[in-house]
């Protein structure tokens, strides 16, 4: 739903990061997106077009990572990943935890740019 | 022309995130503990700030609110019966409360300073997806779910609740009628959230908020003072 909004801000950050390479073109964009936020990835695509149209980032592709969800277990004393959102408990023992240590990531990883003529 | 991969690794609402750890750090400092109020439209996050808010004024506690709506104040008017200074946030669309909305509406609240203050509650728009990426800058985010809307919620919604330190269910005064199912609701909030203290509430009745107002002045001492 805030997915326009999120990809505003992704065009705002690269585009103030783009002041240390004059002239440079961005190719790609990467993001990392925990399982945990509630983001839907053909709608950041959807987006991306509108938002970056006008802007330095025009042409430019999105690729997004989905990050799986981490939590550690007490019980095992391991981190263990699960595989959805529905239940937050050990797939080993069983045992629930609150205990995140990954799956809300909400973070532009790196941007592939071709650079402009260097001075 | 060469082509390379510049690393950023950096929060995409780093804005939002670093404005919301100044106005953390400024209700620390102030002595006010702040709650982030998150439901459906129609859960009753009104009706049960209108009494928390009327209640906690009446034992002597310094209470405030500020209230997201995409328009009308038609929220701020009733709450504001409660004696309580409130003030209405209007986003204009915009599904979500961010912290600079936060920052805004604090300064220009006349009336209200922050360190006179022992609560400021925050009512974010009615929405049960958006508001749990965005940072307010409180100390408690609460999730609130109604009898009426079905004991299956946590589990579609798990990343508002499983961000959320404390859950509310409201209109547990018509529960029966609704067919409530109340130990299937508490144990699919558990199951996306471990351990969350839970109150069951009437803001009609006012079932279940003697625990909810112990629980604040819980928090407040353990977290504030």
């Amino acid at each position: 739903m805030h997915e326009l909004s999120i990809v505003s801000s992704v065009v705002e950050s690269v585009t103030e990061s783009l002041a240390a390479y004059p002239g440079a073109r961005v190719e790609e964009v990467r993001l990392r997106v925990g399982a945990l936020q509630s983001v839907v990835v053909d709608s950041l695509e959807f987006c991306w077009g509108i938002a970056t149209e006008g802007t330095p980032l025009a042409g430019s592709r999105l690729v997004v990572k989905t990050v799986p969800v981490v939590m550690h277990c007490a019980v095992c004393a391991a981190d263990v990943e699960l595989e959805g959102v529905q239940s937050f408990r050990c797939p080993r023992c069983a045992q629930p935890s609150s205990d995140l240590r990954q799956g809300r990531e909400l973070e532009i990883e790196s941007i592939e740019i071709e650079d402009g003529v260097t001075p | 022309m060469t082509t390379r991969i510049v690393e950023l690794r950096q929060g995409i609402l780093k804005k939002n995130d670093e404005l919301a750890r100044g106005l953390r750090g400024r209700f620390t400092t102030a002595g006010v503990l702040v709650l982030n109020l998150v439901s459906s439209p129609g859960t009753g996050k009104t009706a049960f700030l209108e009494r928390t808010l009327r209640e906690l004024k009446a034992r002597g506690s310094r209470v405030a609110a500020l209230v997201g709506d995409l328009e009308t104040d038609n929220d701020a008017r009733r709450l504001a019966s409660s004696g309580a200074p409130v003030r209405q946030i209007n986003t204009h669309g915009i599904c979500h409360l961010d912290a600079e909305m936060i920052d805004r509406h604090l300064a220009g609240w006349e009336g209200v300073e922050l360190s006179a203050l022992d609560y400021l509650f925050i009512e974010n728009v009615g929405n049960l997806v958006c508001p749990s990426s965005y940072d307010l800058g409180e100390k408690i985010r609460v999730a609130l779910l109604s009898v009426t809307e079905g004991e299956d919620k946590p589990l579609k919604y798990p990343t508002l609740f499983n961000s959320a330190d404390a859950a509310v269910i409201t209109k547990i005064d018509i529960a029966e009628p609704c067919g409530f199912d109340r130990e299937l609701a508490l144990k699919n909030i558990n199951e996306i959230r471990p351990g969350i203290r839970i109150f069951e509430t009437s803001a009609k009745t006012g079932a279940g908020m003697e625990e909810w107002f112990a629980y604040l002045a819980e928090a407040r001492a353990e977290k504030i003072l």
